[in-house]
């Protein structure tokens, strides 16, 4: 065991697991680019992270970092002996780490293009990211998606071995690394791990490292969405829709810093989706209540986001949709539902298209045909919680719009 | 222990005791005590020990099989789509005995619908089969 460990008497500390997991990316890069097989660097580190965490505790080391990297170096050793592989015993000998020549954003940027490399499937490079980047340990990212333990860990072995062969060295594709951290921030927040807040520390890495105005635009993205957070949900765990929300309640530190993150990324003037994404969320931020929203900006912001494709109602429909709702705000209900009639052929499945169509109803002042589309909606959601949202909703528009709060002779029985 | 997946259909089963429209033309505070009722529900098989798994389903079902040697698999809708059964969802439950199962589901039964009153919604209680046999 290293030497860091022979302290008997120390005091048990509270363990930050923050600054412990801040440190996979570094000591990872740093065996990769000695030369280490990265899926064997890669389990060798997670087993020296659960190490840690069982450990440190009790025995803090001197320098964390020296240690993972020590005990990470000594797992792969062992693992080549007990391949009968004597070749590079002599590794052993050269178990302490050198200090690290590289910047710690590199690490973070050259580990990213690695578990977000093209050839793998969106949820393998979800969950090699949380795992590699993140520091979380197969069992934390397995509570997170609701699924076995064991299940991820074979997702993640898989992954890595279908990286193995590719090469590792050259620059990736940055829009792939942007997409997946914001799947990871989409993917929310439901389970024992706040994937939204580790998204966001991930892309705060990622910022560090590259002057990408687009990476800028997506930290500042998530920091003003994440922001509303705490008003999203009320006490029993119903969903609170923006404009009924209290504005009290939402974050205004991280307002505050979303709003500077995308001004210096929209300073470099080459606004992309999660800019022009960010500056409608931080409209809504700014406004001190849901009438006083600024929609003609809203609206402008959306008219260059549907612009960014060639054809948006196929390729970018989800723009075209938030769009109408601005347009409905702006130049009234009916014009709002004339632009989601576009989208029926693509999106007329799915229940975004009939909750946006019930809210543009309401809007109209035609709560039956709103009750009627939130229905709609209900019956095609996925989420529990929005579904009774919009059970909710319906029953509340419906109830709006007749006299007597119930329908048929069978409702009373 | 045995465990017991207690069923809700969206269809299906038995002649309905007690005919209701669906949710969304209910009053909106029925509404609410439907779901407030549904959350004390999971709260009380959490404090007794007795939950382990909740899930809905969606109301969309399709058919698969297999097409044969080099076709795609082959999908439908079922026979009878507007009238064949079709699962909401389930409580999985680890209890006693079969009574506390079927005492279970009934209190489930009891749901406020339209105007406060009991559903008497039809559930559907089965055993699942354990893993390990007896020893005798």
């Amino acid at each position: 065991m290293p030497d860091e460990l022979a302290v008997p008497d120390e005091p048990t500390r509270p363990l930050d697991e923050g600054a412990l997991r801040a440190l996979v990316p570094r000591v990872l890069a740093a065996l990769v680019r000695r030369g280490e097989d990265f899926d064997a660097a890669e389990d060798a580190l997670q087993e020296a992270l659960l190490d840690a965490l069982r450990v440190w505790p009790a025995n803090p080391p001197r320098d964390p970092r020296a240690w993972l990297a020590t005990v990470a170096t000594r797992r792969l050793v062992d693992v080549r002996r007990s391949e009968a592989a004597r070749y590079r015993r002599e590794e052993a000998t050269r178990a302490q780490p050198h200090p690290s020549t590289t910047e710690e954003g590199d690490d973070t940027l050259f580990l990213l293009f690695c578990c977000c490399h093209p050839d793998l499937a969106p949820a393998s490079q979800v969950a090699l990211t949380l795992r590699a980047v993140g520091g979380l340990t197969t069992r934390e990212i397995a509570a997170a998606f609701f699924v076995p333990e064991a299940t991820m860990a074979q997702r993640i072995s898989r992954a890595k071995r279908a990286l193995a062969g590719r090469r590792l060295d050259r620059p990736g594709d940055l829009a792939v690394v942007l997409r997946v951290l914001y799947l990871v921030y989409t993917a929310g927040h439901a389970g024992r791990v706040d994937l939204a807040a580790e998204a966001i520390r991930l892309t705060r890495q990622l910022a560090l490292a590259t002057p990408e105005p687009e990476a800028h635009g997506l930290l500042a993205l998530m920091l003003l969405n994440h922001a509303r957070l705490p008003a999203r949900l009320d006490d029993d765990g119903r969903i609170v829709t923006l404009d009924q929300q209290d504005r009290g309640r939402w974050d205004t530190r991280e307002i505050a810093e979303g709003v500077r993150v995308l001004q210096s990324a929209l300073a470099a003037g080459r606004p992309g989706r999660y800019q022009i994404q960010a500056a409608v969320a931080a409209l809504h931020d700014d406004a001190p209540t849901a009438q006083e929203t600024d929609w003609p900006q809203v609206l402008a912001w959306y008219d260059d986001l549907v612009a960014l494709t060639d054809d948006p109602v196929r390729q970018d429909p989800a723009a075209v949709l938030g769009r109408a709702v601005a347009v409905g705000h702006v130049l009234g209900a009916a014009a709002g539902l004339r632009e989601t009639d576009r989208l029926r052929e693509v999106l007329g499945d799915r229940h975004r298209w009939h909750a946006v169509r019930a809210h543009l109803h309401e809007l109209g002042g035609d709560p039956l045909a709103a009750a009627a589309a939130y229905a709609e909606a209900a019956h095609r959601a996925t989420d529990v919680a929005e579904r009774d949202h919009l059970v909710r909703r319906a029953a509340r528009a419906r109830a709006a719009g007749e006299n007597s709060p119930f329908p048929g002779p069978v409702a009373r029985g | 222990m045995p465990k017991y997946l207690i069923l809700k259909h969206y269809r299906g089963g038995p002649t309905p005791h007690h005919p209701f429209p669906p949710m969304d033309q209910w009053a909106p505070q029925d509404v609410e005590a439907h779901f407030a009722f549904l959350r004390h529900v999971a709260e009380l098989l959490e404090k007794n020990g007795e939950f382990v798994d909740a899930q809905a389903l969606t109301p969309t079902q399709t058919w698969v099989r297999y097409g044969g040697p080099d076709a795609a698999p082959v999908t439908t809708d079922g026979p009878l789509p507007e009238t064949s059964d079709l699962v909401a969802g389930w409580y999985l439950v680890d209890v006693d005995s079969y009574e506390r199962a079927v005492e279970i589901a009934a209190y489930v039964s009891s749901e406020p619908g339209p105007g406060g009153e009991p559903l008497y919604e039809w559930m559907d209680v089965r055993e699942v089969m354990s893993h390990t046999p007896a020893d005798d």
